[in-house]
């Protein structure tokens, strides 16, 4: 069964037929030719797919596409504007923190996603829950990124530009 | 220019998700293909039903051994797809479902019925089979087995013996963009865009299989989200994508393996048993060295896994013995995954070495420089360089080595049980004949580098412009970089860590001839060529890079948790062309390696042939709270005979050795010695409770 729905993708709404069991994910890469967010395992099991959902980060191989219609979404690509890179972005290359580049978009707005969680006081499973504020440290990040799988192992790389990301 | 960490030229594109991999390329109205796969482990096809399938809306086509083309040559059994009724191992192709869009191509599988006339398969893999046989060579064409010396008497003789067995599981490669093509048919002429360590092999590979002139094929990856070995050689699904884009000409048909199906499509490593055999004094001056590894390997196509090679060369021994034997069994086809022979191979002696340090009561540091040998125990030849003590004196100052206490069990934190360990790194230089480049001098000013390598996350984007930019002495920004592509020159697979070695020698040889020809002031369009040079040397010297691993492990006294708060690798790999992504491709082969000693194994149930946990949330890979302190350095080495760069290749290394390393601390830490890798939490427990 098909539905006609509309997606806000990186700033331009986008009108695109989807099949019940399209999931958001192929709707942006295989309808609307969106191909930031990756498909590394179409399960919930490695982060690649991850989005900014109505400004929260999401896998979006989980979600059906028939669901989310009107929602705002923002890739990996919207994230740089005018030829700018967010500071994420910049220091990710600053770091080297990615080789084939296969999970970083996913990583990178995962990234944005879990800065704003801790911004907003979100503890993690290694918060110190009696502090006021959340405090990034590297085995924070480490924790709150875990969802976000790297087979090149750049981790280093990555916890490193998030720290410097979030300064 | 080389020797600078320049940030990677593809860097904006992969941050921003614009870089293209092999699905994402832009085609008009593609259709979706999607496998059918056996569900038996071998026998044979009765019947196969496709009339629900044909029946859905959308559906294209549905292609079984009952429709699909004949193949020109069946020589590669993996990628005879569809060419008879014969079923090999589980999971293997069987057919593909060809429709409009994804979700009816994946529908209209699950309508598919396929009848089975099975026939009883074996799938145990123990070392005690009794049809253990011996293979011709192994990969890629090693002497199967070795020896020198009287091992046996020498053990005999030897007044500290270490005998045990130590194994290694199944593993898969899971590199996170999954294998995908897609392919297109137009006017006779085949387009593939196809995710591919190396696009002239896939060429080279298909063209074989499909009876085609190479030039009717072209194979483009600019970008290819990791392979780690199993992009190395063509795999079914392609010659799949291909034969559905056949019955589709003119349309561009896309094809991508799930991840689950990834587990027996496109190759593992195979589970070795190694049993590895050392003698040695007192003083721990080996005497002799043994190792006997058993692995498995598929029924219709043989991968020998050369396990026992690296103890040919690592340590003096005058009695010295190795042999590969193999079970053949109803299984998918083992293959290539980050650095065969030397992982697996580094796992058994490099904690055999350990042992023999305890046994000896000697520092596990000092027992490998005392069995530092003058030459290549192997060949006798000189080494062009080896400077594995370097690393181990460097990575034990780095570490604070001196510090350590030396006996096991003796430091409890917390709760936990911590200590620290030691192993070895040793990797083959590979410089691979074959590759050519062009030089070409633009309008605008720049030289346009031509060669139809890869970059799977290694950084031959930038590693290769920054080659150039030397070779023709200009800036980096003055040369526009090609690659990923069949229609440049030849350039050999992105595998053996022999990338750079091989296509930066072909770049600068290339330049070397611009240079000649048009001197500092050329014209546009002036052009020159370059290939790999020969290398006569390999003849005079054992050619190898070395490296030291440490890791501090700590154990959960009450759960057996372990964790790896510090690993520290010091490597001696000829040149760095980049240091920047150099670090990377040390640190993320050193996370791959804590990866395979804390958590890889694929699971095969031999009921069925299949792996059971065949995705990212059973077989487990390291994440990211999974690293914490991480260091990779590498000690000055200039070596002008392993090729004109000096570099010796730095992709694999830094897994080999790893797993060892952790063992080795884990035992330093719990006094459990556990020879069975992963390293997971109940052996710690099982040992204790004894
Ligand atoms: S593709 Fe969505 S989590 Fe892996
Ligand atoms: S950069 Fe390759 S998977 Fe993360």
């Amino acid at each position: 069964m098909d539905a006609e729905i509309t997606l806000h993708v990186d700033g331009t709404a986008r009108h695109v037929t989807v099949d019940a069991r399209t999931t958001l994910l192929d709707a942006l890469r295989e309808r609307l030719g969106v191909m930031a967010p990756k498909k590394g395992c179409d399960h919930g099991q490695c982060g690649s797919c991850t989005v900014l959902l109505n400004d929260r980060r999401v896998i979006t191989c989980l979600v059906l596409a028939v669901a989310h219609d009107g929602a705002r979404i923002v890739t990996a690509e919207g994230l740089a504007q005018d030829d700018h890179l967010h500071p994420v972005q910049q220091a990710f290359i600053d770091h080297d923190g990615f080789q084939c580049g296969y999970c970083t978009p996913g990583q990178i707005c995962s990234a944005v996603g879990m800065l704003k969680e801790a911004e907003a006081g979100w503890p993690s499973a290694v918060s110190d829950l009696a502090a006021a504020e959340v405090r990034l440290s590297p085995a924070e990040i480490r924790e709150r990124m875990s969802g976000n799988l790297c087979r090149c192992g750049a981790y280093a790389g990555i916890v490193a530009a998030i720290q410097q990301a979030a300064r | 220019m080389i020797g600078s960490p320049l940030p990677r030229l593809d860097g904006t594109a992969k941050v921003t998700g614009t870089a293209r991999y092999a699905f994402e390329h832009r085609v008009a109205d593609p259709a979706y293909a999607y496998p059918l796969q056996a569900t038996v482990a071998r026998g044979h096809i009765t019947a196969i039903n496709t009339s629900a399938a044909q029946a859905v809306d959308g559906v294209l086509a549905v292609i079984t051994h009952e429709n699909a083309p004949h193949l020109a040559s069946t020589e590669d059994a993996e990628l005879a797809v569809l060419q008879s009724t014969e079923i090999a191992f589980r999971g293997q192709v069987i057919g593909a479902v060809v429709a409009d869009t994804s979700e009816t191509a994946r529908h209209a599988a699950g309508l598919v019925e396929v009848s089975y006339d099975p026939s009883p398969h074996d799938a145990v893999f123990t070392p005690d089979r009794d049809d253990l046989y011996t293979p011709d060579t192994v990969n890629p064409s090693f002497p199967t087995d070795t020896s020198q010396g009287d091992v046996e008497s020498a053990l005999k003789q030897s007044p500290v013996v270490v005998d045990h067995v130590y194994t290694t599981p199944m593993t898969h490669n899971n590199p996170l963009e999954p294998h995908t093509t897609v392919a297109c048919w137009h006017d006779d002429q085949l387009t593939l865009y196809d995710s591919t360590q190396g696009v002239h092999s896939t060429r080279q590979s298909l063209a074989k299989a499909l009876g085609l002139a190479p030039e009717r094929i072209r194979v483009i990856a600019p970008h290819v989200g990791g392979g780690f070995g199993s992009k190395g050689q063509a795999h079914a699904h392609l010659v799949l994508a291909a034969m559905a884009a056949q019955a589709m000409p003119g349309r561009a048909v896309k094809l991508a393996l799930t991840r689950q199906q990834m587990f027996s499509l496109v190759g593992y490593r195979t589970p070795t048993v190694q049993h590895v055999r050392l003698g040695a004094g007192p003083d721990g001056r080996l005497t002799a060295i043994s190792m006997d590894v058993v692995e498995q390997t598929s029924r219709i196509k043989e991968f020998a896994e050369q396990t026992a090679i690296p103890a040919r060369h690592m340590y003096a021994a005058p009695n010295r013995r190795t042999t590969h034997r193999l079970a053949a069994l109803d299984v998918p086809v083992p293959s290539w995954m980050r650095a065969p022979g030397e992982c697996p191979g580094m796992f058994g002696p490099e904690v055999a070495m350990d042992e023999l340090a305890n046994a000896c009561g000697m520092d596990p540091v000092d027992l490998r420089v005392l069995n530092e040998p003058d030459v290549d125990p192997e060949s006798g030849k000189p080494f062009s360089s080896r400077n594995l003590v370097a690393c181990l004196r460097e990575g034990a100052a780095r570490f604070g080595w001196a510090d350590r206490e030396h006996a096991p069990r003796t430091r409890r934190e917390h709760g936990w049980w911590v200590g620290t360990g030691v192993a070895a790194s040793t990797y083959p230089v590979h410089v691979k004949p074959g590759s050519s480049a062009t030089v070409r001098f633009q309008p605008d000013g720049r030289y346009r580098i031509e060669i139809g390598a890869t970059d799977i996350g290694t950084g031959t984007w930038t590693a290769l412009t920054q080659i150039a930019a030397d070779a023709l002495s200009v800036r980096v920004d003055a040369i526009d970089l090609r690659i990923g592509d069949t229609d440049l020159p030849p350039a050999t697979v992105a595998g053996g860590s022999s990338g750079i070695n091989s296509w930066g020698s072909a770049v600068v040889d290339a330049a070397r001839a611009f240079r000649d020809k048009f001197g500092t002031g050329p014209n546009p369009g002036d052009e020159a060529q370059g290939t790999t040079p020969g290398n006569s040397a390999g003849e005079r010297f054992a050619m190898r890079a070395f490296g030291a691993q440490f890791a501090e492990v700590r154990v959960h006294a009450a759960t057996g948790e372990i964790r790896v708060p510090r690993l520290l690798g010091v490597f001696a790999v000829g040149r760095i062309i980049n240091p920047r992504t150099a670090r990377s491709q040390f640190l993320g082969g050193m996370t791959m390696g804590m990866s395979m000693a804390l958590h890889e194994q694929s699971v095969l149930d031999e009921r069925f042939g299949h792996v059971v946990n065949h995705d990212l949330a059973e077989y487990h890979i390291a994440a990211n709270a999974d690293v914490a302190g991480i260091e990779a350095h590498w000690v000055d080495e200039t070596d002008p005979h392993v090729n004109p760069l000096g570099t010796k290749g730095i992709g694999e290394i830094g897994i080999v050795g790893t797993a060892a390393a952790i063992a080795n601390a884990a035992h330093h830490a719990t006094g459990i010695r556990v020879r069975d890798l992963p390293l997971t939490a109940d052996k710690f427990l099982a040992d204790a409770r004894r």
